[in-house]
């Protein structure tokens, strides 16, 4: 059942809506990002916003919103990637970020602290959540950031349709920088990284043993406990000997690895396949920014996948979420299957998180989150022309389209001065 | 006359003919460092070594050809010879022994020109030892010239070559108001910046606006911390260089009487003392004779009309804004001042003077008769797509209700960049005596799979898809 304020932010989204009316989308180029695949002159049915139907010559029923696609595609509303939307509004701005902790503490306390959780900081009035679902974005993971920490702390995967209780149950996860990302957080040395979560794990599992000098406050202990018995664990980590490290000490200490950024994961691919950990990069990576990611190549996503590992695609910038799917066409512009593209940005991404069940495709029972496209989805000359969640649609309006408003009258007039 | 004289007339030849409304430069004695090549002998200082390779005939024929004037040529054919275009146009006879490219379903347009690049001052890998861009000691720091930093074995060239990327400019950054020369290379292969120069391109200056000069000394306790601390450093540091101009000018003058009175009356009178060397007011003096173009990184859409104001009390005159994420508010008058705006597709947020930026940018400030809209990187990832950055913002202006096709677009990253950058006259367009600076793409470049099948530079091949050098050209990447 619906939540009261979940009626409430349908209601702000879609004045005139009690709720989500039934809508049928017909004759579209449905690509469900499921197992039915690509499906030709086909109808959505939402009802509930939920995804009632999917299918040919679907009926009616009454009263329902209809939107003739004329052949255009629908896909799920898309991923934005493991961001800091919504925890930001001016980058620079320092009261505006809410992504980093940075307690002045001694320094092993603040940056021991994985009971730091940004989720509750999430800003579901941003006025950048707009401006991304409005192109299609209709969720994305909240990420902590922190250069000075090797535990960075947890965040949740955040609906972007503007209510206030935006986190979406199952998706918690923990936050870890490893390799050079930590290189100053863990005393000079990637090898201090084991041996600090070793220590870390030992507080958790022994309480009591380490001291005065323990790294984990009561809060961080009972925080971790719960990642090493099988909890989802980011690792941002990019060189491929570290990425193998990081996958079987984190498996053999009861975590479950996802890799983020894995510049070299493509080193590796056999073994990420085998041990079943994703990976989470940017497509458009291609140039060794730094010494762990000599190896950075265009190829990455299409060697990884045909390995058999499942690739989401991200990029790091809060106010990009929108260009996600410019890294899909760039990735397959690069020899991955279009169909892959796709999947890294909508199924594959719900499945790491534990949202797969009701999020990422089209099929009957998953959240009415759709995009109903100009053209190729994946396509820099193709936008989003109406884009729904949880069945509302919403609104086109943005602080960029007024802007636009404001101004494109100006210059048709010759008066931008 | 030494070359870099000939260098500098031919620069302000090419920087008068892009110029409107903005003041003249007018024509003026040599510059103290001309005079010093003068003296030296031979090639200049810094000059340019680059000579492109021999390369045959070349007839790429059948495609869609985006000339970059304006004009689209369906079935169309380009001809380069001896590392010019010779022709552009329809069923061009191959000469004797030409290299003939089957280009039908292909697109081809000129090389593409990026007018922001940090390649080279900021290199791939990023490390403490090549952080080479900022020369963060001083506010105004016009002494320094980028191409002193650039790296020639920064791999993100080779990667901007693959993107269509034939030309460049390499700037310093923006933490200084003044931040240093910056300059345009040629996108090729070579173990010195000097073989990587583009012959006869001026030189351009850095300017910065806003928030981050400010953020930088005023973080620090120094000047500037206030956008008004801003504004006083730019014009205390061309009214500085007036002065020395000024000192030059009265030098010159007593040269002259010297010259002509010892001849006449007193042979053993005294030479008159030259003014000491002022590398910092000498690029400002150069930048005031119209030898060096000003571009200038600022973002918001008042800042600009300062800026523009400042140029018109010191006589100089600004290229480009770049950045200019809020150009759409000014259009009309960057187009009436003949200043074009150098922009991103869609960067926007990560800054107070960002907040305002919008996806119709770059068609907005197209859209005035003369308006010169750019698409810049500042990126080394960017700039290995500036077609699909174009593809974005010519998508949303055509949203926006404004005709715009291809054949305008591409102009964003050929011909305007060009223009920008003082080089129009060499590159930038398919036209008979250019460069053979030429890319041909696997279908139209506005798309997301758009891959640059083959890369001319001055004729030469430099970049074949389907046959990739076995190794890369970098030494770093061995």
């Amino acid at each position: 059942m619906r939540k009261p304020a979940l009626v409430a932010a349908a209601l702000l989204l879609a004045p005139g809506l009690a709720g989500a009316a039934d809508l049928l989308i017909r004759g579209a180029r449905v690509h469900t990002a499921a197992t039915a695949g690509t499906l030709e002159n086909a109808d959505v049915l939402v009802q509930d916003g939920l995804i009632a139907a999917v299918g040919s010559n679907l009926a009616v029923p009454a009263g329902a919103t209809v939107v003739e696609a004329n052949g255009r595609p629908v896909t799920p509303g898309l991923f934005g990637g493991v961001s800091q939307v919504g925890l930001e509004e001016v980058h620079q701005e320092d009261e505006t970020y809410d992504a980093e902790l940075k307690l002045t503490a001694p320094a092993w306390q603040h940056m021991w602290r994985p009971e730091f959780d940004v989720t509750p900081a999430f800003n579901a009035r941003s006025i950048v959540l707009p401006v991304m679902r409005v192109e299609g974005v209709t969720w994305s993971v909240l990420s902590p950031l922190a250069a000075e920490s090797l535990v960075i702390g947890q965040g949740s995967a955040v609906t972007l349709d503007g209510r206030f209780d935006a986190a979406l149950e199952g998706s918690r996860s923990l936050f870890v920088n490893w390799g050079s990302a930590a290189h100053d957080a863990s005393g000079g040395s990637r090898a201090a990284q084991y041996m600090l979560f070793d220590q870390a794990i030992r507080e958790v599992r022994e309480p009591g043993t380490s001291g005065p000098a323990a790294l984990l406050l009561p809060e961080g202990r009972a925080a971790l406990k719960a990642y090493l018995a099988g909890g989802r664990v980011v690792f941002y980590v990019e060189r491929a000997s570290d990425i193998r490290e990081v996958v079987r000490y984190a498996r053999s200490h009861g975590m479950k690895p996802v890799i983020a950024g894995g510049a070299e994961a493509w080193v590796v691919a056999r073994e990420l396949a085998d041990a079943g950990v994703p990976v989470i990069l940017d497509p458009l990576e291609n140039l060794p920014d730094d010494f762990d990611r000599l190896g950075a190549r265009f190829g990455n996503a299409k060697i990884l996948h045909e390995a058999g590992v499942r690739v989401a695609f991200s990029q790091t910038d809060s106010f990009h979420l929108r260009k996600n799917r410019q890294l899909a066409g760039n990735a397959v512009a690069h020899g991955l299957s279009w169909e892959a593209g796709l999947a890294a940005l909508t199924s594959v991404p719900a499945d790491i998180f534990g949202l797969g069940a009701r999020r990422g495709r089209i099929e009957k029972g998953q959240a009415a989150d759709l995009v109903l496209w100009s053209g190729d989805p994946l396509e820099v000359t193709s936008v989003a022309e109406q884009v729904w969640i949880g069945g509302n649609p919403v609104p086109g309006r943005t602080r960029q389209t007024e802007l636009l408003e404001r101004y494109l009258e100006r210059v048709r007039a010759g008066n931008a001065k | 006359m030494s070359p870099l004289r000939r260098l500098i007339l031919a620069a302000a030849a090419v920087a008068s003919a892009a110029c409107a409304a903005q003041p003249q430069a007018p024509a003026e004695a040599p510059a103290p460092a001309a005079r010093t090549a003068d003296a030296a002998g031979g090639r200049a200082p810094f000059s340019s070594t680059y000579a492109p390779a021999p390369s045959p005939p070349t007839l790429i024929r059948g495609a869609t050809v985006l000339t970059g004037t304006g004009a689209r040529i369906d079935n169309g054919d380009v001809l380069i010879v001896g590392g010019r275009v010779q022709a552009v146009g329809n069923a061009l006879a191959a000469p004797e022994g030409a290299l003939v490219v089957e280009a039908a379903g292909r697109w081809v347009t000129p090389g593409l020109i990026d007018v922001h690049s940090h390649m080279g001052v900021y290199a791939s890998p990023g490390t403490d030892a090549s952080d080479d861009g900022n020369e963060a000691t001083d506010p105004v720091t016009s002494q320094v010239w980028a191409e002193h930093s650039v790296w020639p074995q920064d791999p993100g060239f080779e990667a901007a070559l693959q993107g269509g990327v034939t030309s460049m400019q390499v700037l310093p950054g923006s933490a200084n108001l003044i931040g240093g020369r910056g300059v345009t290379i040629k996108v090729v292969p070579a173990t010195t910046y000097q073989a990587m120069k583009f012959p006869g391109a001026p030189q351009g200056l850095k300017m910065a606006c806003g928030e981050n000069p400010k953020r930088v000394y005023g973080g620090d306790d120094r000047f500037p911390s206030t956008r008004m601390g801003n504004v006083a450093g730019y014009r205390q540091a061309f009214a500085d260089a007036k002065d020395y101009m000024e000192d030059w000018k009265e030098y010159d003058a007593k040269l002259a009487k010297h010259e002509k009175d010892r001849a006449k009356v007193d042979e053993d009178a005294p030479a008159p003392q030259p003014p000491k060397r002022d590398l910092k007011l000498e690029t400002l003096a150069e930048v005031m004779r119209g030898n060096i173009l000003v571009h200038n990184h600022c973002y918001r859409a008042d800042e600009m009309a300062t800026m523009l104001d400042i140029a018109r009390e010191f006589g100089y005159r600004i290229a480009a804004f770049h950045h200019g994420v809020e150009s759409y508010k000014v259009a009309d008058r960057l187009a009436a001042e003949g200043v074009c705006g150098a922009l991103w597709a869609d960067w926007w947020g990560f800054k107070m003077e960002a907040y305002d930026g919008i996806q119709e940018n770059l068609a907005l400030v197209d859209f005035p008769q003369g308006g010169c809209a750019i698409v810049h990187s500042d990126s080394e990832e960017g700039i290995q797509r500036l077609n699909q950055e174009a593809a974005k913002a010519m998508t949303r202006g055509q949203r926006a209700g404004l005709d715009i096709p291809p054949e305008r677009a591409i102009r964003w990253v050929t011909a305007n960049a060009a223009k920008s950058l003082g080089i129009l006259e060499q590159t930038g367009t398919l036209e008979a005596g250019k460069m053979g600076d030429v890319v041909v793409w696997n279908g139209t470049p506005f798309s997301v799979y758009a891959l640059a099948d083959l890369v001319f530079v001055d004729g030469v091949l430099l970049y074949d898809r389907a046959h990739p050098a076995p190794k890369p050209r970098s030494d770093f990447q061995l």
